[in-house]
């Protein structure tokens, strides 16, 4: 059962990358604009620039 | 917009980069594809450093360099591309909410975060205690969910336990009282259990209680800002603007930017924008939207206007008052705040719920602790089933019962045109039983109508109507929307006050006044005015009226079979209401009301125990709408009429009030067996946990359980159309 005493941390600290992830996303206003986020994928204006 | 400026500076805020700002809303946003010729459109001008549309709301923010464009550039930039951008500056309470909402989810966050590694750990130590798990091992476990636990909490339950500490300090009490206490002492009982070396402890339960109940939380404020979003954008697509005197030159202004003093000028076929009084310049006003009456006022230098009038014949220039000048204005905001300070506040659902919880779930609390002592438990047990009970009776399914239905009926409402403006207005339309219907722009359509098309030689009505096009005159536009090709003659004069002429194959053809046109001036009936028009040796009279909705009508008869009572109070003539109630079948009307008999009527309602919808638009129905139960208001609504009713509905038709019965009944249904459903719950899990035999498995598969049953119930509310 030793396995335990890094397994658990290493769980929980994958947990935290997740929240601090979540966090992240929500402090740059990633869900300010749900709706938006789906349709701009669609837009291809990122490419006409470059040519 | 050509030959007079706009000044929108009103509306650029800058920032900290020395940079200018601006949001605006923007019509005409319906499809993936206006993002980037939006975002196109407003980049390509020069000094632009960011704009971004914003599709869930319809707003765009752009950010620019100060002096490198003018505000009103942008605003051209999407009118050139086809949208209609409407600049405003964003309410503080908006700003407000959207913080709220921000700091909700990272609490939900957390939250969710140390529910999933608690129940992690949590499933591990039930199969090892039904297995060969060492007391170590156990000890290990629930230390590390201790570790995740009590941060977590004092982070995500920080909504709940302020609120509970300022109902608290006020020495009241609310749902979040019994809430906190709950959570609080499952976890110093969860805390002491790990320090004896215990088999079982409550971290799970109490984490993932604070995850149901801030998702509860996050739901009903999502609907709240939802609203209060579309609302902000309604208003700026409304904000008028006005043509300000600067020196000779007009420049148009937004109106908020009016002050005492300015010298406007308004033109025929436009709403005068703020109070004033007549400088120059006679016409006749509509003053319809204010005191219901239709009809026109004549006016001359020296008389006083109200904002919202529609000026007819003639551009008069006005000098812009003080709005306290105005006394109907005056009498209608001490209606106002007489109608809100009486209005009992109806109590809400939920708060009616948690009044009764609070108490029942401490005192079966404490008579488990109390029996089990008599019973010869140890305090240990007694206390830690006590707590069991607190646990297993906490709201989750409360929490989640009634905003969940909130969400979905406000999205249903809002798909039928109809949009709220407070939370509990659902419940509150559900109660209605009687209907009061404002006559002028709430029966009838806002703008005069064509009423007799058929009695008018086809080809004159065409030609009236083009010819119409020419002028902005507010009955000829009544006739020119019966154009079928929009194209106005070429070679048209406007003659203010009179009418329109031009030459038609050859032959001069004039719209307008009887004496404009040589034509026998017919008699008019109230409400009712003729366009004439001549071409040649031909003549035609052409009836324009305040018209009833389209779906009026059917609607008044659908309304009436779901049970309600019907009633019109109009602040216009008799004469003027009598064939609306006579058309709609509705017998129990008044006429001549002035606001203070609007709302004697609707209190004698009210002392007979009826639930008052009060539908209205009229600056003059504001108090009414104020002192009803429930109240609507169409878009096209006097602004402060529309911040008092509790729902605004679009369109043209009058099918949202409908709508709108129909889906608050339906969610008011929906509450209520959501309530009885964690009545219910309750009742099963109760009992077993005063037993003592909840155990945190069975009282997590029991939280998680109820929820969601309330959560997919709440669903049903979904279904849209007319049950």
């Amino acid at each position: 059962m030793n396995v335990l005493v890094y397994l658990v941390p290493l769980a929980l600290g994958l947990g935290l990358a997740g929240l601090f992830g979540f966090l992240w996303a929500l402090r740059s206003g990633q869900y300010s604009d749900v709706d938006g986020a789906a349709l701009r994928i669609l837009s291809d204006d990122d490419v006409e620039n470059k040519s | 917009m050509a030959g007079s400026a706009t000044d929108l500076s009103l509306y650029a805020r800058p920032d900290d980069d020395g940079r200018l700002s601006m949001d605006l809303a923007v019509e005409g946003v319906t499809c993936g594809a206006c993002i980037g010729r939006i975002e196109g459109a407003v980049k390509q001008l020069p000094g632009i450093a960011e704009a971004r549309l914003n599709y869930t709301n319809r707003r765009l923010h752009v950010v620019w360099s100060d002096g490198a464009v003018e505000p009103s550039r942008i605003v051209e930039a999407l009118e050139a591309s086809g949208y209609h951008g409407h600049p405003f500056v964003p309410l503080r309470a908006e700003e407000e909410e959207a913080a709220e909402a921000r700091r909700l989810t990272r609490c939900l966050g957390v939250a969710g975060f140390a529910a999933m590694n608690i129940m992690l750990l949590s499933v591990s130590v039930w199969s090892g205690n039904a297995s060969d798990m060492t007391s170590e091992t156990r000890d290990f476990f629930h230390w590390a969910s201790a570790l995740i636990a009590l941060p977590a909490a004092a982070y995500a339950g920080r909504p709940f336990f302020q609120s509970a500490w300022r109902a608290l300090k006020a020495r009241t009490t609310n749902m979040d009282v019994p809430i906190s206490i709950g959570v609080v002492l499952a976890l110093a009982m969860s805390l002491v259990e790990t320090a004896h070396h215990a088999r079982e402890a409550y971290f799970d339960s109490a984490i993932m209680l604070l995850f149901f109940l801030l998702t509860g939380r996050a739901l009903e404020h999502a609907m709240r800002r939802r609203t209060r979003a579309v609302a902000g954008n309604l208003a700026a697509l409304k904000a008028d603007t006005a043509n300000r005197f600067a020196g000779d030159e007009i420049v148009t202004v937004p109106v908020a930017a009016l002050r005492a003093g300015d010298k406007l000028l308004v033109k025929s076929g436009e709403r005068v924008p703020a109070d004033g009084i007549i400088a120059s310049g006679r016409s006749e006003v509509d003053q319809s939207l204010i005191t219901g009456e239709t009809a026109r006022r004549r006016i001359a230098p020296g008389d006083a206007v109200y904002a919202g009038s529609l000026n007819y014949d003639g551009a008069m220039t006005l000098t812009v008052t003080a709005a306290a000048g105005a006394s109907l204005i005056d009498e209608i905001e001490t209606l106002l705040e007489k109608a809100a300070s009486a209005k009992t506040r109806a109590m809400r659902l939920a708060d009616r719920a948690s009044r009764i919880y609070a108490p029942v779930v401490h005192a079966t609390a404490a008579l488990t602790c109390i029996g089990w002592l008599v019973a010869g438990a140890s305090w240990h047990d007694a206390i830690v089933t006590a707590i069991a009970v607190l646990i297993i009776t906490c709201p989750c399914a409360l929490a989640l019962a009634i905003p969940a239905v909130q969400v979905v009926a406000s999205g249903a409402l809002f798909r039928a045109n109809v949009i709220l403006n407070a939370g509990d207005a659902i419940e509150r339309l559900a109660e209605a039983d009687t209907i009061i219907f404002d006559k002028t722009g709430t029966l009838t359509l806002p703008e005069p109508r064509v009423v007799n098309p058929e009695h008018v030689d086809p080809e004159l009505l065409q030609m009236a109507a083009r010819l119409a096009l020419s002028t902005r005159h507010p009955l000829a536009n009544a006739v020119a929307r019966e154009a079928v090709t929009r194209v106005p003659y070429d070679g048209a004069v406007e003659e203010p006050g009179r009418g329109v002429r031009a030459v038609i194959d050859g032959i001069e053809a004039r719209a307008g006044s009887a004496e404009f046109c040589g034509a026998p001036q017919l008699a008019t009936l109230p409400g009712l005015s003729y366009i004439y028009f001549v071409h040649g040796a031909r003549t035609a009279a052409i009836g324009v009226t305040q018209s009833l909705r389209p779906d009026a009508v059917e609607t008044v008869a659908r309304l009436r079979a779901l049970g309600l009572d019907l009633r019109i109070l109009s602040g216009d003539r008799p004469e003027a209401v009598r064939p609306v109630a006579a058309a709609l079948g509705i017998d129990k009307w008044g006429a001549a009301l002035k606001p203070g008999d609007k709302i004697g009527l609707i209190e004698d309602l009210r002392r007979q125990g009826r639930k008052v919808l009060m539908v209205g638009d009229g600056l003059n129905d504001a108090p009414s709408l104020a002192a009803a139960h429930v109240s609507l208001s169409p878009i096209s609504a006097a602004d402060l009429t529309q911040a008092q009713a509790d729902a605004v509905f679009l369109g043209e038709r009058l099918a949202p009030v409908l709508e709108a019965v129909v889906v608050a009944r339906r969610a008011r249904a929906l509450m209520s067996q959501n309530l009885w459903l964690a009545v219910i719950y309750n009742a099963v899990a109760v009992p077993v946990a005063i037993a003592g035999m909840v155990t945190p498995l069975i009282a997590a598969l029991a939280m998680s359980g109820s929820s969601l049953l309330v959560t997919l119930n709440a669903l049903r509310a979904r279904r849209g159309g007319t049950a």
